[in-house]
């Protein structure tokens, strides 16, 4: 993995995301990507300045992709659950699902799209298994509300949650081999790696999943 | 109908262009409008390529109606499609009636107009005219290619059968082959032509006259399709015109049936009715599928292009449903595709209409693809 030139990071974008850092670190420099639930582009845009990635995105919500557009990215409206069927298989080396998964309606058929059109996937999202989570359904017993999961149940495009745990599982379903797994702590900082699973998924509010699908594990990068 | 302001380009007898039909056609004539200048390497050229019922004057005054050119808003110094740095071509379809070859025109066979002797030909045959105007030009490579409807249409076509020659191809509220209802809408509109006594088999160039009462009833028909329901409602509702009672007649009583009379009657004045036919027969033909053995992304496959597909909320006559499979073929080719649906109540006409996110997106996307042609920058936006 090429080590990413932060301080040129940091140059392009005042802020980055914490895992849009870290998925920067994952992708390698002049790579083909895309991105599923792009947003208003920033990842895209972060990865194509700074790894010169051919970047594509999907965004659900037009004035989104209209943005993207308006800013010479190349991005479609679509859907993860209903537009990723077209690609064909291996089109990018990376098929980047970024704190989308669990809005989707089928997240099994969706991961496996994406490990069949990337060489590799990556997948982020919130841990619904932090230790803040669990107290707060235990003690209130309400869903729990938090910087994650900043929607009221009733309001939230979140339709399948799930934890660390509950994804490595679904990973084994599909056969895709983890390549590395990284959860953050409520601060922003990294786990330590050796960490157990089970320590992660306490203490991971967000998680990034490098993934590579089934039948490709033993082909050459 | 010949215009002698614009700049033509003639083909002889020596070059024939070899249409779908499989007829020849020599000589042939395309007229065209040129915008900006034309950098050393030739790399900045963008071609657009007009609807239906437009011509060559994009962003100049035209010559018969004195209206100014039909995308003004769009192409011009410091606009979008910015003459100050790219190289902008308009021509006139073949079978046009602005000064390219069309039924309008002498056969050299007979030394009459053409009439309906004209070949029947394809938005592939006008493209491949196109592509010899390019040639004539000394244009290898185009930056982009763009164009709205039956424009968008001859974008597609570009972008199939010359990948090498289109960089940036923005096809805007078009479809892939046209269905079955816009058929249906043409059907009406040719009948209303061949209807009109006047019209003469087609032979009325000799008499002087025009099948004025059928060309106009086929532009209010077809201009109906161009609007929303919602645009139309709101320009006109149900008010009445220049009276404050229904007069129990059928004169022109409501605003609506003056504003399509008048569409009718000045369009008579511009367009040549058997180019009219042609034309609309040109899009019933279209399919892209055609020559790609039935699958659309066959069409597009190997391509390098940068596509930016746009489509618009209202647009009945070609829906979003149409971009997007126009998308999925070029997602199926992994081809570098962006894809925006512009939010409007304006109808398939809005792409004529200063719609700022549009126009947004049609700048960044061609800012973007000038980038990575290596074209120098915008000069600083002067408005």
């Amino acid at each position: 993995m090429n080590a990413p030139d932060l301080g040129k990071i940091v140059s392009a974008q005042k802020t980055p995301r914490l895992d849009h850092e870290l998925i920067a670190e994952m992708v390698e420099a002049g790579s083909r990507v895309l991105d599923v639930g792009c947003g208003d582009g920033e990842l895209l845009q972060l990865l194509t300045e700074c790894k010169g990635v051919d970047g594509r995105g999907v965004e659900l919500q037009r004035d989104k992709v209209n943005a993207c557009v308006a800013r010479g990215l190349s991005v479609i409206q679509g859907d993860a659950d209903r537009d990723l069927d077209n690609y064909p298989d291996q089109a990018f080396d990376y098929a980047i699902l970024s704190l989308t998964i669990q809005a989707t309606r089928q997240p099994k058929t969706v991961l496996e799209n994406l490990l069949r059109i990337g060489r590799r996937a990556i997948v982020s999202f919130p841990n619904f298994g932090h230790w803040h989570v669990r107290t707060k359904l235990l003690l209130t017993g309400r869903m729990p509300i938090n910087d994650n999961l900043p929607d009221l149940w009733y309001l939230t495009p979140n339709a399948h949650l799930c934890t660390i745990r509950d994804f490595a599982d679904l990973c084994e379903l599909v056969h895709a081999d983890v390549e590395q797994a990284v959860a953050f702590n409520a601060y922003g900082g990294r786990l330590p790696i050796k960490w157990s699973l089970s320590m992660q998924n306490l203490f991971g509010e967000k998680a990034v999943f490098l993934l590579r699908g089934p039948s490709r594990s033993s082909a050459a990068p | 109908m010949h215009s002698p302001t614009s700049k033509v380009a003639r083909f002889d007898a020596g070059a024939p262009l070899r249409l779908a039909c499989q007829q020849d056609l020599a000589p042939f004539s395309i007229a065209y409008e040129t915008y900006g200048a034309l950098n050393s390497d030739k790399s900045n050229a963008i071609l657009i390529c007009h609807a239906l019922t437009a011509d060559q004057y994009v962003a100049s005054a035209h010559p018969i109606t004195g209206k100014p050119g039909w995308w003004d808003n769009m192409v011009g110094s410091g606009k979008p499609i910015d003459t100050d740095r790219f190289y902008v071509i308009c021509s006139n379809v073949l079978g046009g009636c602005m000064g390219s070859t069309g039924p309008a025109s002498i056969d050299p066979a007979s030394g009459v107009p053409y009439g309906l002797n004209f070949p029947v030909i394809t938005l592939g045959d006008m493209v491949e005219a196109q592509a010899r105007l390019m040639d004539y030009l000394g244009i290898d490579q185009l930056f982009a290619v763009i164009g709205g409807s039956m424009g968008g249409m001859q974008v597609l076509e570009w972008a199939s059968r010359f990948k090498d020659r289109v960089f940036a191809a923005v096809p805007i509220a078009t479809a892939a082959w046209h269905s079955s209802q816009n058929i249906a809408f043409h059907e009406v509109g040719r009948q209303a032509v061949m209807a009109d006594p006047e019209w003469k088999g087609g032979n009325y160039y000799a008499s002087g006259t025009i099948p004025r009462n059928g060309l106009a009833v086929a532009r209010m028909a077809a201009h109906i399709t161009y609007l929303s329901e919602e645009a139309l409602h709101r320009k006109f509702g149900r008010s009445l015109q220049d009276r404050s009672e229904k007069t129990f007649s059928f004169s022109a009583d409501f605003q609506v049936e003056s504003y399509l009379r008048h569409q009718g009657s000045t369009f008579v004045d511009r367009f040549d009715a058997n180019s009219y036919l042609y034309i609309t027969r040109a899009l019933d033909y279209f399919d892209l599928r055609e020559n790609a053995g039935g699958v659309l992304a066959n069409a597009f496959r190997g391509t390098k292009t940068r596509f930016c597909v746009v489509s618009f909320t209202s647009d009945w006559l070609y829906p979003t449903r149409e971009s997007r499979t126009i998308v999925q073929a070029l997602n199926a080719v992994a081809a570098n595709v962006s894809f925006v649906e512009i939010e409007s109540d304006k109808g398939h006409d809005a792409f004529l209409l200063e719609e700022p996110t549009f126009f947004a997106t049609v700048r960044g996307f061609l800012n973007a693809a000038a980038v990575k042609r290596g074209l120098s920058a915008p000069k600083e936006v002067k408005r």
